[in-house]
């Protein structure tokens, strides 16, 4: 086994660090503080090739595979949780589920354009009843010719009114499993600016503010019948699919907040002085800085490890849900730490860290809790 | 139109600089970058490739690694690689670089030569005119600004206060300012089909008309006496407040840092 990367991943990475020192780091505390969707970054990553990483170059993508779209995540979100997910969302949650179920009709229609970075995307599962339970849907898609009239709404949905195109499921059915009734769901590509589809509330956030958190309102919204992704009832095993996949994203950026909690601790531990001496030279500083850099390494491993999974195995669901379990938890811990030895410093808007401990906090809850990612690795032990 | 970019891989001087005892740079001791008034040359290049649909060469000199760099340039968009190592040609100076390089030159294609001002390990600014010179082709150096009209080129040379407009007709050497413009940065799949690039990968027999004693060290005129790294000031902080003001704040400045 060989732990060194290659030549093209070192190149990749360095090409995204310097985007995110350059690009990304200086506006990160100003988009935290407004709120504001970092329109103008996102416009910048999409002309670099960064919206489209691991989508083959046919449709438009750049043709790397998900390691180097993995380490995109990862040093956006180094310095700024926010412009991470944008990216994250948009390639795992809506370019994967079009490139991997998608007819090609809809790929050329809809994958080009989001792989190129002309059109972002995003993602509606989530509904205020049904958020792990995902059986809890109740938005409903029923047949009316050969459209599909779409009727409920969708919340706290990342990229939500900066999107283009989005990946919807809802219910079309019942249909009986096991000796019980199960809905049955579907899922459909919608487009923004279709009659009977607008935007709720943006929800307010404790961290990843600049991200654009919206709820989706579908009012009799008529969706071609070609539009649906997948085949009918197949809304369940793409909607886990795409998860599985999503995680690995996530976890990426809880690895990447977590690397930039800790550099950021290193360097102000070494500047700080009490009595006398930086206190970097205190052991307990040292012990904590180990403890963390060995924790944050353990994610980089698993986080890898499962994008290596995804490049090369067919299921990848259970590498994916203890990198994402781990990462999250890793992150949530060394920011929390990384606050504690910047002391009342760290407790200001005016350190990075105070933002990074809020932006951890998101990847131990959204695209599957930990408790989530406990169950599935567990079942994966257990069956 | 064909348009060869000399670039050359320098120590990343922001981390500081490291000297070997015998006053040279410890390059291996260094992280490396493109040079900056090269990359700007680079750009401007791949400028002429989306304006014009020109075929854009990079060329370095340098030990097997350099062609790390060539690879960072075809992930940035140029078309093909070359470079040119071999023992006999180390310890180069300006005169033996530039006659290595106008060596490969002259087993290339080209319209234009860019290259940059000057690199940021060396700070002669000589390489560019002395290839111009091997090639008996025109030059203008320091270009802040450059367009193509016909079979010419237009640059805007940088001069103290101004600049002088001039008009050169290709073949022809640029030298390029980094603030010629802002270089793009590489992309992902860029980087990925540049790693599968072949790199063309020329020696001392390669080199077209270039006598041996104008190779290398023992081609080398230039003697380094002494090497140092300047004294590094800090950042410093700008006040632009109105002079009475001004007054107040930096004495108040002082007495807070116990000066005065």
């Amino acid at each position: 086994m060989d732990f060194t990367l290659r030549k093209e991943h070192e190149m990749a990475r360095s090409l995204f660090r310097e985007f995110a020192e350059k690009e990304v780091k200086p506006l990160a505390q100003e988009v935290d503080e407004t709120e504001v969707f970092p329109r103008g970054t996102v416009d910048k990553m999409a002309k670099n090739g960064f919206l489209g990483i691991p989508i083959p170059k046919e449709y438009g993508g750049q043709g790397c595979d998900p390691l180097t779209y993995v380490m995109c995540v990862e040093e956006l979100s180094k310095v700024c949780g926010t412009t991470g997910v944008i990216v994250s969302a948009h390639t795992s949650l809506c370019c994967d589920p079009i490139m991997t179920f998608g007819t090609e009709e809809q790929k050329q229609k809809y994958l080009v354009p989001l792989a190129k970075g002309e059109k972002l995307g995003a993602f509606g599962l989530t509904e205020p009843g049904a958020g792990t339970d995902a059986q809890g849907q109740q938005t409903k898609a029923v047949l009316d010719g050969n459209e599909y009239v779409i009727n409920g709404s969708k919340i706290f949905i990342t990229n939500g009114k900066e999107a283009d195109i989005y990946v919807i499921f809802a219910v079309t059915g019942m249909i009986e499993k096991r000796g019980r009734m199960m809905k049955e769901i579907s899922a459909f590509i919608v487009e923004k600016g279709t009659p009977g589809f607008t935007f709720g509330t943006k929800e307010k956030k404790m961290g990843i503010r600049g991200s654009s958190t919206y709820e989706l309102i579908f009012t009799d919204c008529r969706v071609p019948q070609e539009n649906m992704l997948g085949k009918l009832g197949q809304g369940f095993k793409i909607a886990m699919h795409t998860l599985d996949g999503g995680r690995i994203g996530i976890a990426a950026q809880a690895l990447g907040i977590a690397e930039g909690a800790l550099e950021r601790t290193i360097a102000y531990t070494k500047e700080r002085k009490q009595f006398g001496k930086s206190i970097a030279a205190q052991q307990n500083t040292q012990f904590q800085l180990a403890d963390m850099a060995t924790k944050v390494q353990a994610a980089q491993l698993l986080v890898y490890k499962a994008a290596m999974a995804k490049a090369n195995q067919k299921e990848y669901g259970f590498e994916a849900a203890q990198a994402k379990l781990y990462a999250a938890e890793v992150a949530m811990e060394v920011t929390t730490k990384a606050v504690q030895l910047h002391g009342g410093y760290g407790y200001t808007r005016e350190y990075d860290v105070e933002r990074m401990m809020r932006d951890a906090k998101i990847t131990e809850i959204y695209e599957g809790t930990s408790e989530v990612q406990r169950m599935v690795i567990s079942a994966a032990l257990l069956k | 139109m064909k348009v060869v970019v000399c670039i050359k891989q320098v120590p990343d001087t922001k981390g500081g600089v490291k000297f070997n005892p015998d006053g040279t740079l410890d390059r291996a001791a260094m992280m490396t970058i493109m040079n900056p008034d090269d990359k700007a040359g680079l750009e401007a290049a791949l400028r002429l490739k989306d304006q014009y649909g020109a075929e854009v060469t990079v060329l370095t000199m340098g030990l097997p690694k350099a062609e790390d760099v060539l690879r960072e340039a075809i992930a940035m968009g140029a078309d093909k690689g070359v470079l040119v190592t071999d023992r006999v040609l180390g310890g180069a100076d300006t005169w033996a670089t530039s006659q290595t390089l106008a060596g490969a030159l002259r087993n290339m294609e080209y319209d234009l030569i860019i290259t940059g001002r000057q690199a940021i390990d060396g700070d002669t600014a000589q390489v560019g005119p002395q290839i111009s010179e091997h090639l008996n082709i025109p030059v203008i150096s320091y270009a802040q600004k450059l367009t193509i009209e016909g079979d010419s080129v237009v640059v805007e040379r940088q001069y103290d206060d101004r600049y002088h407009v001039l008009k050169a007709k290709m073949p022809c050497l640029i030298t390029a300012l980094a603030e010629l413009n802002e270089p793009r940065y590489m992309t992902p799949g860029g980087i990925f089909d540049a790693c599968k690039a072949e790199i063309t990968v020329w020696g001392r027999a390669d080199l077209k008309d270039v006598e041996d004693s104008n190779l290398g060290l023992k081609g080398s005129p230039t003697q380094i006496a002494k090497a140092s790294d300047k004294v590094r000031k800090g950042a410093g902080e700008k006040v632009t407040l109105d002079p009475g003001e001004s007054v107040d704040y930096i004495v108040g400045k002082l007495k807070e840092k116990h000066v005065i």
